[in-house]
């Protein structure tokens, strides 16, 4: 067991954890992280993915030793005081999400778009969110939700 | 409903469900009791196989673990219309991954280290792994004692042999169909089985409480359907079952039925009630959950040189897999529907599911009419081609005329039944038709357009009926009670936009609970077939005037008038023609205190059900109707059509453009453009790329297990991505309503995926003159063709690539 010190949503957590855990257990079952999705355990699928040092990251590919030192984010961060995030506002207005299951990971990426590269072109938009896999929506609600988000943020400029 | 504007339907109201977007939805997969132990189920390494010896001592070595169950401790069958399915498998096993024992453990990863420490004995058998094989004379039986399992009175398995179920259908004299046929037309076509690949694998905990209650939760579609077979399957009284519906993430048919929930319910009462979950990976959902069967439809179909369907003969085998779960109704489904939304006066049809050693099936979004019409709207184009007509002109001589035309089981059609011509004009004026496609720039790229209709309604028997309950909350709030599943197709926002409108109150002032219980909310059949919103709606519309009886009952109390003469809008019930003289829903609520104290009236609920009008059976020898009524209660029509373009030099076929019509009108536009763009892509991934491989030419010998499913993740099953979808999307609701239909609308989210297969499939034609009738149209098999039928297209790409060179 090694102790790492992880900043989650902007709170110091210190877990002890084995040498061959996953980022993604620790958030899912150390953290109680629950909006932090799991399906494919293996990089195929990128709901998993949090936001780690400003970088998308699938957490399930990221072992928990890496990840020592390292701000995180995940959904349950972008709800402050009660105020939720451009990017969450826009999916639900733009109907970006149907089962909901890979929803926290394309709202991460999202809010990372957002903040990172808000002159994305729509190509630029679906190429970043091609690490994670929607089975409902067909990705264009997605990708509309994500350049109203950029929108709301940065205004029409963008 | 009248003439008034309507402020809450047919607008872009968001979705209730915003809990998924704030990262606190709750799901089966996420969801844990104190004390809860881990079930990991041990598959079979063998197609078909006789179990020897199972040991498992080492497995009880294991700390934490608790208990070892193999087939012999629960010796009875389940099954959905067939009771053709081991708990755990007894005896033998029938595909590779068959459950042949679930260790229970005090944690995941001492369940997980114990199941590898069983050892399983078994002397492998004959198999079978296609349905050509699974036909033949002395093919080996996937269960021998099919003449002992218990079924529904409308399936009819054969035993003796691999067929799971027959359905006949018998209309007219189809000698003197083809008669009169002066073309005819006849081919067979394939699909492969394919994975519903929902995210949320599944998923079920169950516990059993001291006094005998039952509690489920598990990743389901319909919680009412779940508890029904759990009781038919387990013997236990309905009352003490509670089946609990989370958000459940994605469904698309692969999460219908009962599931898996027996075995942690069985585990439980082994157990002293304690809460036990069984979880899947993704690769195990491969491997023990049902996918979508495979297909092999033979068709041949005449028509008179001026373009009349006269005569229709098809034989349609569906791959069931070992167990047939909803496979063999789709057969049934597929048989009685037996053609597209066109008038034949003469039809013969068989439809059958039949066994294989594969991993079991079940529905998968549109219930098989994806695969009939792939079949049936490339038959209808190879017609129009050999009559010399324009493929959408022969289809709009043919099509279903409501209120005049019968269907196959011989139904007609309600006057009101929809629009099926309008749909087929209409997509084809969208695609621009009749305008060709432009060259692209690359000459080894060739452009081409491609056309299908479709209809469907819900294959449901003819006492599927839902019920909803409102209750009035003292702020002028509602509760919608409901058993409406929600997998992400947005019903529940739908019903609350009908209450919104019928008492005029803000949609956030109406709470539809997130989990929801069967003991707490009222009943519906299932949320299957895209019936949720007509069926579910118009139980609430009922329940609606229910309460609009009761609130006009108080009210007309209060200003001393008639009944009729209160108006019920904008969360107030007022005099008709009297603004003043109103009362606000939130005082009537609980009860109306009078001036004097004397209350009035009483907590507010409204309830109401719905019975799908005159819905009948069809006889078991000819498919037809016992008496005039229909098989469904709506059905939707529409068409689809699409621009695609083929790189000759890599046979690789990307869709340009899609266009996507329906007849009905759509309560929400935000959530139907969201079904019809998530089925499109779905329908165009399905035509393009996917198939569950199995080696069944034996190439693989040697290489991997016999019989086993070669691509259990996504690096080889290839699900769509951002990156690869078509973003040109027009899509066009028609408006046309069915007159008992809440607001008219009909369901959709089956049907925004019927077209795409044929309607690439028959643009593939129209770029190459090439007719492809299996799926996927991948590009190894896109280049084999032009290989085999159209040489010189490749030649002349090729030279494009030297000069390029």
């Amino acid at each position: 067991m090694v102790r790492i010190t992880l900043t989650v949503n902007g709170e110091k957590k210190e877990v002890d954890v084995s040498i061959s855990e996953s980022l993604l257990h620790v958030l899912r079952d150390k953290l109680h992280l629950r909006s932090v999705k799991a399906n494919c355990y293996r990089g195929e699928c990128g709901i998993c993915t949090v936001i780690m040092n400003n970088r998308l990251v699938k957490s399930c590919q990221v072992l928990a030793v890496e990840a020592d030192g390292a701000e995180i984010i995940t959904v349950e961060g972008l709800t402050r005081d009660g105020k939720i995030a451009p990017i969450q506002r826009a999916f639900i207005e733009k109907f970006g999400f149907q089962c909901g299951f890979c929803t926290p990971a394309f709202v991460l990426a999202g809010h990372w778009i957002v903040n990172n590269m808000p002159k994305a072109s729509e190509d630029e938009i679906r190429e970043i969110i091609s690490g994670i896999v929607c089975r409902c929506t067909g990705y264009k609600q997605i990708v509309d939700a994500i350049k109203y988000a950029i929108m709301l943020a940065h205004g029409e400029s963008g | 409903m009248g003439s008034k504007e309507l402020k809450y339907i047919g607008k872009r109201i968001p979705r209730v469900d915003v809990d998924k977007v704030l990262g606190d939805a709750e799901y089966a997969y996420d969801f844990e009791l104190p004390g809860m132990l881990w079930v990991k189920l041990v598959g079979a390494p063998h197609p078909h196989a006789k179990i020897i010896k199972i040991d498992y001592s080492d497995a009880l070595k294991v700390p934490g673990v608790v208990r070892v169950f193999t087939g012999e401790d629960f010796p009875f069958k389940v099954g959905i219309y067939a009771a053709d399915r081991d708990v755990l498998a007894r005896e033998k096993t029938l595909y590779y991954g068959h459950p042949v024992a679930a260790v229970v453990a005090e944690s995941l990863e001492a369940a997980e280290e114990a199941a590898s420490k069983i050892v399983v004995e078994y002397e492998p058998l004959p198999y079978v792994l296609t349905i050509e094989d699974a036909l033949k004379d002395n093919a080996p039986l996937v269960h021998e004692n099919l003449a002992e399992y218990k079924h529904a009175p409308f399936i009819y398995p054969k035993p003796g042999t691999n067929i799971a179920h027959h359905t006949k259908l018998r209309k007219g004299n189809i000698e003197d169909g083809f008669a009169k046929a002066d073309i005819v037309v006849e081919n067979s076509y394939k699909e492969p089985m394919i994975s519903h690949y929902y995210l949320e694998p599944w998923t079920g905990i169950a516990r059993v409480k001291k006094d005998g209650t039952i509690e489920v939760w598990s990743s389901h579609q319909s919680p009412f359907a779940v508890r029904n077979l759990l009781a038919l399957s387990l013997g236990v009284p309905i009352t003490k079952l509670v089946v609990h519906h989370l958000r459940t993430g994605g469904g698309f048919g692969g999460k219908a039925g009962l599931l898996l929930e027996h075995i942690p319910v069985l585990i439980s009462m082994k157990l002293g009630g304690r809460p036990v979950k069984l979880r899947l990976t993704a690769r195990e959902n491969f491997f023990f959950m049902a996918q979508r069967a495979g297909y092999l439809i033979k068709m041949k179909t005449g028509v008179t040189a001026n373009g009349k369907l006269v005569a229709h003969y098809g034989e349609y085998y569906l791959d069931a897999g070992a167990y047939a779960d909803y496979t063999v109704n789709i057969a049934r489904a597929v048989g009685l529907t037996a053609f597209g939304p066109y008038e034949i006066p003469n039809i013969h049809v068989d439809s059958y599911a039949v066994y294989t050693n594969k991993v079991p099936t079940t529905a998968f979004r549109g219930f098989g009419m994806q695969e009939l019409f792939f079949a049936v709207e490339s038959q209808m184009d190879e017609l129009a081609h050999k009559l010399g007509m324009d493929p959408v002109e022969f289809r709009l001589k043919n099509v279903f005329v409501p209120g005049k035309s019968r269907t196959a089981i011989n139904e007609l059609l309600r006057k009101d039944a929809g629009a099926p011509a309008q749909a087929i004009k209409e997509a084809a004026k969208l695609i621009e038709w009749n305008t060709p496609s432009e060259k692209p720039r690359e000459p080894w790229k060739i452009r081409a357009k491609g056309f299908a209709a479709f209809w469907k309604g819900p294959f449901q028997p003819p006492n599927a009926t839902s019920s909803a309950i409102v209750k009035l909350n003292e702020d002028g709030g509602v509760d919608l009670l409901i058993g409406t599943g929600e997998m992400g197709q947005g019903t529940t926002t739908g019903l609350v936009q009908i209450v919104a409108e019928e008492l005029g109150i803000p949609p956030e002032k109406i709470r539809v609970a997130p989990i929801r219980s069967t003991d707490m909310v009222p009943y519906t059949w299932q949320t299957v077939g895209s019936r949720g919103l007509f069926t579910d709606g118009q139980a609430l519309v009922n329940a609606l005037n229910d309460l609009k009886r009761k609130i006009r009952a108080v009210a007309s109390k209060i200003f001393n008038v008639e009944e009729y003469e209160i108006e019920i809008g904008d969360g107030k019930a007022c005099v008709k023609g009297e603004p003043e003289k109103c009362v606000e829903l939130k005082d009537l609520a609980l009860g109306y205190m009078q001036p004097t104290g004397i209350t009035i009236g009483g907590p507010l609920i409204g309830a109401g059900a719905h019975v799908p009008e005159r819905n009948v059976l069809t006889h078991p020898e000819t498919g037809q109707i016992l008496e005039e009524g229909h098989l469904a209660p709506f059905y939707t029509f529409g068409a689809g059509a699409v621009e695609i373009e083929i790189n000759l030099l890599t046979g690789d076929i990307r869709v340009l453009k899609v266009v996507s019509v329906f007849d009905t009108p759509a309560l929400n536009p935000g959530l139907a453009e969201g079904q019809v763009i998530g089925g499109a892509v779905m329908g165009i991934n399905i035509a393009l790329r996917e198939k569950l491989l199995f080696d069944v030419k034996g190439e693989y010998k040697g290489l991997f297990p016999e019989g086993m499913l070669l691509n259990p993740c996504l690096s080889n099953y290839i699900v769509s991505r951002a990156a690869d979808v078509p973003k040109d999307f027009k899509i066009k609701f028609l408006g046309v309503g069915q007159s008992d239909a809440p607001y008219g609308a009909k369901g959709i989210g089956e049907l925004a995926m019927l077209a795409w297969p044929a309607a690439i499939a028959n643009a593939v034609y129209n770029a190459l003159k090439i007719r492809i009738t299996e799926l996927p149209l991948s590009p190894d098999k896109i280049i084999d063709e032009i290989k085999k039928k159209r040489p010189e297209l490749l030649e002349e790409a090729e030279k494009f690539l030297e000069l390029n060179l």
